[in-house]
């Protein structure tokens, strides 16, 4: 297998196909052959502890990082959103939309502004700098960005990190529309409730490995013991595999 | 990457402090920089007591050819300083307390008299008295050199005049001539020619055989001898005159003007603050807002967001130099027949310069580190490229030389000397030190970005 992250055609119906995924840091293995399909309009959620490899296995399909071996194959345009807002606060709403769909070479770009606007309810704000709008909002944009391209796979890296529960409500619903029309979204979250609330799927990382690929159900399945809640759940997991 | 700029340049518009400080800075120093070379002379003030009554005048010997004008001996002290004059001597201490003057001459009354009595049989040593403050080191030695100078000056004018009369005297001596003294009247002086030629004749007219022939003979060799022997003595009075002859011979002449000189070195500190900050800040500025990652992952990637950034800094240099000489050029002469060559010695510094910033910028990735390096860095090179030869051993010099060459100040203050005037630095080798200044830092910026995610 091409120890490569460039995008290729995957095998079959995935939206998103990754193979063997390997990444080194300074002699430290921080992805240990990773590999995962998600379907189109899926919902992927990645968790694991601190330092298991969630951010970066996202900057590598997002295509920020090269992986050092192993392949990810992706049909379409893939969309990013990093844990903390990539805008420019000194630019309006509407400016950074505009920016990025240029940068991402949208082919209509007043048309996919327009779109984003609509999308995130943001348009009554479009010429307000970023920096005077409230996290939740910001967030909105965040996510906006790495939607101007009609992306098939849209990757988020915490994204509900810092919002208060109303504005995690809002961002999910927005998301869980995405995943309703055919975008297949794959997140990383330390809020458990989340991914077991919204992912269809849960991709267990620790220390680089993926550990385990499932539903919350079989997740709850595969530990010993009494009946327990889904966080106590998985750290029991964790813990019976050494981690 | 022309969307990256676009976007730079609305987020500086929007930020009112550093768009002022673009404008106000070159306009503010182009102004001092301009006063300073066009509204100062560098003249040092020297307050002026003249105490010799105002009917006196300075004969040294006799007749018009030994009188000195007073208002022509104050003209050249007034040309190697600014004269202050002032009515008295408390008025001359107060302007030296004060600062407002670096010292105070004061021509006592009786100066006249002392130098005339140098052509004398008696002569006295006219002194001159002067009133320093030398309040700091630096001063002191600027009056003590001042002064020094404005007496050698003096006292070579007076040896000329001693000499000059001198000379005439002894062409009285020789050739004889008419010669004024007060209340004796004119005197016909009859010289040692003619009464060389007086004896001759008489020898002449004397029998052979006459016992006074030899004895005239006598006078009349120790007369030629004379003369001859103080022909001689008129070259040497000259030399006396003046001992030593200053022949100034140039061996390297690759130098403008000391005010093209100042113009270019504003004009690249001005580059090298602006450029240097503006590109290391916007780059590190990327990776504060987080952008950094979504900006590179795209069409654009690390390399033209570099090139982007170079851009921004060589087009906020143009501006910002245009802007300082266009201040400056109503203050001192700038040829701005030589545009095209001012415009890419800019254009040429200010890549350098901002190649430099990138890789400050990418290898301190935080504004605020990457602005203190870039402070750090940028001065003490500044400082190691002005520099003079001979100023510093020779192997510091050539450490100081290792060391700037590996910075675009120095090419880019060359570039912008020899644009500014044809007699200044090479300006395409300059030219071509920047071109390869710009691809080592680049190559610099773009290892640093490899761990810039």
């Amino acid at each position: 297998m091409a120890a490569t992250s460039e995008p290729q055609e995957p095998a079959g119906t995935a939206a998103i196909a990754v193979r063997d995924l390997r990444k080194e840091f300074d002699g430290r293995q921080a992805l240990r052959g990773v590999s995962f399909e998600a379907a189109p309009g899926e919902l992927l959620a990645v968790i694991g502890p601190n330092g298991a490899g969630k951010t970066t296995l996202l900057t590598i399909l997002a295509g920020i990082r090269r992986a050092d071996g192993g392949s990810v194959s992706v049909p379409g345009n893939v969309g990013w959103v990093p844990q903390q807002a990539a805008l420019y606060r000194r630019l309006t709403v509407e400016e950074n939309l505009r920016l990025f769909a240029r940068l991402e070479g949208v082919d209509d770009v007043d048309a996919a502004v327009d779109r984003m606007l609509e999308q995130t309810g943001l348009r009554e704000r479009a010429s307000d700098q970023v920096a005077s709008l409230s996290g939740g909002n910001q967030q909105r944009v965040n996510i906006a960005i790495g939607l101007l391209s009609s992306p098939a796979v849209l990757l988020l890296d915490e994204p509900s990190t810092g919002l208060d529960p109303r504005q995690r409500e809002r961002l999910w619903e927005f998301v869980l529309e995405l995943a309703g029309g055919g975008t297949t979204v794959i997140y990383s979250t330390h809020h458990l409730a989340e991914a077991e609330r919204y992912g269809d799927r849960l991709l267990v990382l620790a220390d680089g490995e993926r550990v385990f690929d499932g539903t919350s159900d079989d997740l709850h399945a595969a530990v010993s013991g009494p009946e327990r809640d889904f966080e106590a759940a998985f750290v029991a997991f964790l813990r019976e595999r050494g981690h | 990457m022309r969307w990256l700029l676009l976007k730079d340049l609305q987020i500086l518009r929007r930020s009112p402090l550093i768009v002022a400080l673009l404008v106000v800075y070159p306009v503010a120093l182009g102004v001092l920089i301009g006063f300073a070379l066009s509204g100062d002379d560098g003249k040092e003030r020297v307050a002026f007591l003249n105490q010799v009554p105002a009917d006196e005048e300075l004969e040294l010997g006799g007749g018009e050819e030994g009188r000195l004008d007073k208002g022509i001996a104050r003209e050249e002290l007034c040309s190697r300083v600014e004269c202050v004059d002032v009515d008295s001597r408390e008025e001359a201490e107060q302007k030296v307390e004060d600062g407002d003057v670096i010292a105070a001459l004061i021509l006592p009354p009786d100066l006249i008299d002392r130098i005339e009595s140098l052509a004398s049989l008696n002569p006295e040593q006219p002194t001159v008295e002067v009133l320093v403050n030398e309040d700091d080191p630096i001063k002191a030695d600027l009056v003590d050199d001042r002064i020094s100078a404005l007496v050698t000056e003096a006292n070579l004018i007076l040896s000329q005049r001693i000499s000059e009369q001198a000379a005439t005297y002894l062409d009285l001596l020789i050739e004889g001539g008419h010669f004024s003294i007060p209340v004796l009247g004119e005197l016909d002086i009859l010289g040692l020619e003619r009464a060389g030629k007086i004896l001759e004749t008489v020898a002449d007219a004397l029998p052979e055989n006459s016992p006074a022939v030899p004895g005239l003979e006598r006078v009349i060799r120790f007369a030629d001898l004379a003369r001859e022997n103080l022909d001689f003595a008129l070259p040497l009075l000259g030399a006396v005159a003046e001992p030593i002859a200053v022949d100034k011979v140039v061996v390297k002449a690759e130098s403008s003007e000391l005010d093209t000189f100042a113009i270019a070195v504003a004009a690249a500190i001005t580059l090298m603050f602006v450029t240097v900050l503006l590109v290391a800040g916007s780059l590190a500025l990327e990776r504060e807002e987080n952008a950094f990652g979504r900006i590179t992952r795209g069409a654009v990637g690390k390399t033209g967001l570099l090139a982007e950034k170079v851009l921004l800094g060589v087009v906020a240099s143009l501006f910002v130099t245009l802007l300082l000489l266009a201040a400056l050029t109503p203050l001192v002469s700038i040829d701005w027949g030589r545009a095209p060559l001012i415009v890419a010695a800019i254009l040429a510094g200010g890549a350098g310069f901002a190649a430099f910033g990138a890789a400050l910028g990418a290898a301190a990735r935080e504004v605020r580190a990457s602005s203190l390096l870039a402070f750090m860095l940028s001065l003490p090179i500044a400082f190691l490229s002005l520099v003079p030869t001979g100023t510093v051993s020779a192997g510091v010099y050539d450490a100081i030389e290792v060391v700037r060459s590996l910075f675009p100040f120095e090419a880019a203050l060359d570039a912008l000397e020899g644009s500014l005037d044809e007699a200044g630095p090479d300006l395409l080798g300059a030219l071509a030190r920047l071109a390869a200044l710009v691809a080592a830092y680049g190559v610099l910026a773009r290892l640093a970005l490899r761990r810039f995610t």
